[in-house]
């Protein structure tokens, strides 16, 4: 099986290698274009960048969405910034800095090729979106404005206050809304993909449920695209959105899609904490507000001890008695070191004893001294918006005490594994921004997750998926009525009848957070052996009894959020498992990937390039434990390091 | 806290629906108005699946559907029209930023979906927003393809102009101003979008097209007219202001007038 890993890394100097690629890789002429059908799952900035880009060249495309609307999806949270390596502002960034500081902020584990790619076309997206008419920020001048963010030492952050994702998506959703008036894509909304449909070893549809109705729906297609987020979700809080799932790259890992480094899930420092047991979901504060927020937590106990007694106040700690850890720690990046190092550095706090709120679970995040060096006004109009957000979630004004933070899952590295096309080990089957696995190896620098889904759906997949259909160009529309459609359909459908038919005692999202306390236990910021073992052990028999006991009310043809749950969460359970398998099998620590294992006297991560510079990808194996494949990274243009944010 | 809820039941788009009272016991103020639902369907789905209630005649009509995802007031897929106010009680918040301690132990708390011709409902708290896609599907972009643009930089944009331009785009098409509006007028929604693209050169090579296409779509649809009350600027959560209705307004004339 291993020659299904084939990446088709082109050759030649890492500059040439996209021009060169596009310059060899097959075209589809307008008049056959007509003639073939895609499906694009999901409209997040990859899925509706690449479904408007493939209508407006003609193909004919079919997109859905499982919320109400294709701008609903969770891209549109996104709220820092877009990375481009544009050097507007004279600090000497290149494209060749932004793919450095990208491999090495992922620790080494994703591939040259694809982040040098992902790097060059990053101008471009910046170029597209303001010929779209998002409201960038901007200078005086006129021109556009830059901010700085973590594992960065020049400002390329593109922004739109502090809703940056909320404007790109409504950007790409606009393209999207032009091409659906123009029949050039049809708009699925209130649909999910519950499965994959291939026809002699190819992608060739989906059946999808019509979340309104539901009805279980045939499409066909010449070729499909995932483009379906993260499975953060498995961690149950996260601050992924509420309806965010990984089903339907879970679908295709089962019909035989490699799954990429399951392991590698980004948390993210600065989040709200948890307030208690009614907890639904975690906010995120954005990396942006690490630009002039100062991290600390007290010197001394007893100042801990009043705060947590609330008996002082954070503002009435004096300078001196304050720890800014990350200064002290990393003086070269300080506060803008990577989300890794910035959330075990504040575990590490708070496992000493540090936590600064009732559950010992919190750290500061201070602004007194950016608003006394650039005044009140200053920072309201730069981060104004989630100083309301703040303000409105937790009842604190930050302008006053410092902000409290943890951190939260809020990314996933890995995902589905594809090829330099973005081709998954299923022919036909693409996938793209966070449902694959390619460009962030260990570790996403902020910015980026923008960056990726906007480049794969403007600039990548559009060139490389012609490649695929140029073959197809005499293939006949698929016929729905293909057998493999009706045992697509009918598993689905029983499916759906067995989680109706269990009627057990227990709620989906009872299993959802027990789920969820097992994964941030042992396989969230720090992992170990035996408890990687424990939680395998322990989503298996939870696995069971949801099987046995979960109660999924009403009926399967209407509208039924629970159904919706169930089967997601179905799905979570699966993949929990393959999460801590993988996690389990690299002994190393890299990114966010953190064995306690492997750690250096300072407890920084330590990698094993000797034994685990690879990709692992994960075959499923029906009824036995999936097979590891290996897709080893070979580092050609830059040096292996140790990543280094001490100086 | 403890609660009584009044909440709106309605099984699909032809049922009558009607009002059913639920009490919810030991809500923490730190809790969002969602996370309260949350604890309002895990009691309604509980009960659905207890004979012993259902012996005694509980006829749970199962968990109460609502939209909601991000639950951080950007995605604006929540939609609740609480005690008479899109949103809630609170400003400028979606409901999913708002939270219990809003409210006080003891309150009654009456629930219901956004109510608008234009916006069917689908069941209980949901409705069908599919009306604001095809209004922006009628003229809501600037017409460039992928690729082939200009540098970013190529076109100098004042600050003031890009700054109330993102004022304007900061909706997040949740659907208040209609809900709110006793015409049901999406003036509000279509003006904003109007008005962000109309304030860049960008926009402006097509604006007087998209002015009037955006408009007479919005009237096909159903939606009423604007009569200036300015109830749609006072429950916008993102505090989208009627000025951005009165440069549609100028869009339109003078659209109209070159016609």
């Amino acid at each position: 099986m291993a020659e299904k890993l084939i990446s088709k890394i082109p050759e030649g100097p890492l500059a040439e290698k996209w021009t060169n690629h596009k310059a060899h890789i097959r075209v589809v002429s307008p008049a056959n274009k007509r003639k073939l059908e895609i499906i694009v799952v999901g409209t997040g900035l990859g899925g509706a960048s690449a479904a408007a880009t493939l209508g407006e060249l003609g193909y004919n495309v079919k997109v859905f969405c499982i919320s109400d609307s294709p701008r609903r999806a969770h891209s549109i949270a996104a709220q820092g910034g877009i990375n481009a390596a544009k050097n507007y502002q004279n600090d000497n960034d290149s494209v060749y800095r932004l793919f450095y500081d990208t491999i090495k902020g992922g620790d080494y584990r994703s591939r040259e090729a694809n982040v040098y790619r992902l790097a060059e076309v990053s101008n471009l997206i910046i170029d597209q979106c303001v010929a779209q008419g998002v409201p960038f920020a901007r200078d005086y001048g006129g021109l556009l404005d830059n901010r700085s963010f973590g594992g960065a030492q020049v400002s390329r952050t593109f922004y739109a206050r502090g809703q940056t994702g909320q404007q790109l998506l409504l950007g790409a959703y606009a393209s999207l809304n032009r091409a659906i008036s123009k029949g050039q894509v049809k708009s699925y909304p209130r649909h999910e993909m519950l499965d994959l449909v291939m026809i002699n070893g190819e992608a060739k549809g989906i059946i999808a449920r019509n979340l309104v109705t539901g009805e279980i729906e045939r499409h066909g297609a010449h070729a499909v695209v995932l483009a379906t987020g993260g499975y953060g979700n498995v961690f149950f809080l996260s601050t992924n959105a509420m309806n965010s799932n990984g089903s339907a790259a879970w679908q295709c890992y089962k019909k035989g899609a490699f799954f990429g480094n399951p392991c590698f899930a980004q948390i993210h420092p600065t989040c709200i904490p948890v307030h208690g047991d009614q907890q639904s979901k975690l906010t995120l504060m954005s990396e942006s507000l690490r630009n002039d927020g100062r991290i600390w937590v007290p010197k001394k106990k007893e100042d801990v001890e009043k705060l947590r007694k609330k008996q002082i106040k954070a503002s009435q700690i004096p300078e001196e008695d304050r720890d800014y850890y990350l200064e002290r720690r990393y003086p070269a990046f300080g506060n803008l070191v990577p989300r890794d190092v910035a959330s075990r550095a504040a575990k590490e706090r708070c496992d000493a004893g540090f936590g600064v709120n009732e559950t010992g679970l919190a750290v500061f995040l201070d602004f007194k001294t950016a608003i006394e060096r650039l005044g009140k006004d200053v920072i309201t109009a730069r981060y104004g918006n989630l100083f309301q957000m703040y303000e409105k979630i937790t009842d604190v004004n930050p302008y006053e005490e410092p902000m409290m933070i943890y951190p939260a899952i809020h990314y996933t590295m890995g995902g589905l594994w594809v090829d330099y096309n973005l081709q998954t080990t299923i022919p036909g089957l693409y996938a793209i921004g966070e449902a694959n696995f390619s460009d962030h190896g260990g570790n996403r620098l902020g910015a980026s997750a923008l960056m990726q889904g906007l480049a794969d759906g403007y600039f990548i997949l559009p060139y490389t998926i012609g490649d695929y259909l140029a073959g197809k160009i005499q293939v006949p529309k698929t016929d729905i009525n293909d057998p493999a459609f009706d045992e697509a359909e009918k598993k689905v459908r029983e499916r759906i009848n067995r989680l109706f038919s269990i009627k057990g005692k227990e709620t989906v999202d009872s299993f959802h957070k027990r789920l969820g306390h097992i994964m941030w236990e042992y396989v969230g910021m720090a992992r170990n052996e035996a408890g990687l073992k424990k939680a395998i052990t322990e989503i298996r028999e939870l696995r069971e009894e949801f099987w046995k006991n979960v109660y999924v009310p009403g009926e399967e043809n209407e509208f039924n959020q629970e159904i919706e749950k169930a089967l997601r969460v179905a799905d979570f359970m699966e993949m929990g498992e393959l999460m801590a398998l993988d996690a389990l099998n690299r002994f190393e620590s890299c990114g966010g990937h953190f064995r306690e294992e492997m750690q250096t006297e300072d407890g920084e991560t330590k990698r094993d390039d000797e034994n685990y510079m690879y990709v692992s990808a994960w075959e499923y194996k029906q009824g036995a434990e999936p097979e590891l494949h290996k897709e080893p990274l070979k580092y050609e243009f830059i040096k292996v390091a140790t990543r280094n944010y001490k100086d | 806290m403890d609660l009584t809820l009044k909440v709106w039941r309605q099984k699909n788009a032809k049922d009558k629906g009607h009002f059913e009272t639920y009490q919810v016991k030991n809500i923490s103020p730190d809790s969002s108005f969602l996370e309260m639902m949350d604890i309002l369907n895990e009691q309604l789905i509980k009960e659905g699946n207890d004979p012993v209630a259902i012996n005694k005649g509980c006829k749970s009509s199962g968990p109460v559907a609502f939209d909601h995802d991000c639950r951080e007031g950007i995605c604006g897929m929540c939609s609740l029209y609480i005690n008479g106010r899109p949103h809630g009680p609170d400003n400028e918040i979606t409901t999913c930023q708002l939270h219990m301690r809003k409210f006080k132990d003891g309150d009654t708390i009456t629930i219901e979906p956004w109510r608008s011709a234009g916006f069917p409902i689908i069941k209980d708290l949901v409705v069908n927003r599919g009306a604001f896609d095809q209004i922006l599907q009628a003229g809501g972009f600037i017409s460039v393809n992928t690729g082939g643009v200009p540098d970013a930089n190529a076109i100098p944009i004042p600050k003031k102009k890009a700054d109330e331009s993102m004022d304007a785009a900061a909706c997040v098409g949740c659907g208040a101003c209609v809900a709110t509006c006793k015409n049901g007028s999406a003036m509000l929604f279509v003006a904003a979008r109007v008005s962000s693209l109309a304030l860049l050169p960008q926009g402006r090579v097509e604006a007087a097209r998209r002015a009037k296409a955006m408009v007479a779509k919005m009237d096909e649809l159903g939606f009423g007219a604007c009569t200036n009350t300015r109830a749609c600027e006072m429950e916008c959560p993102k505090h989208i202001t009627v000025s951005h209705i009165a440069r549609l307004n100028r869009e339109f004339l003078s659209a109209k007038l070159k016609d």
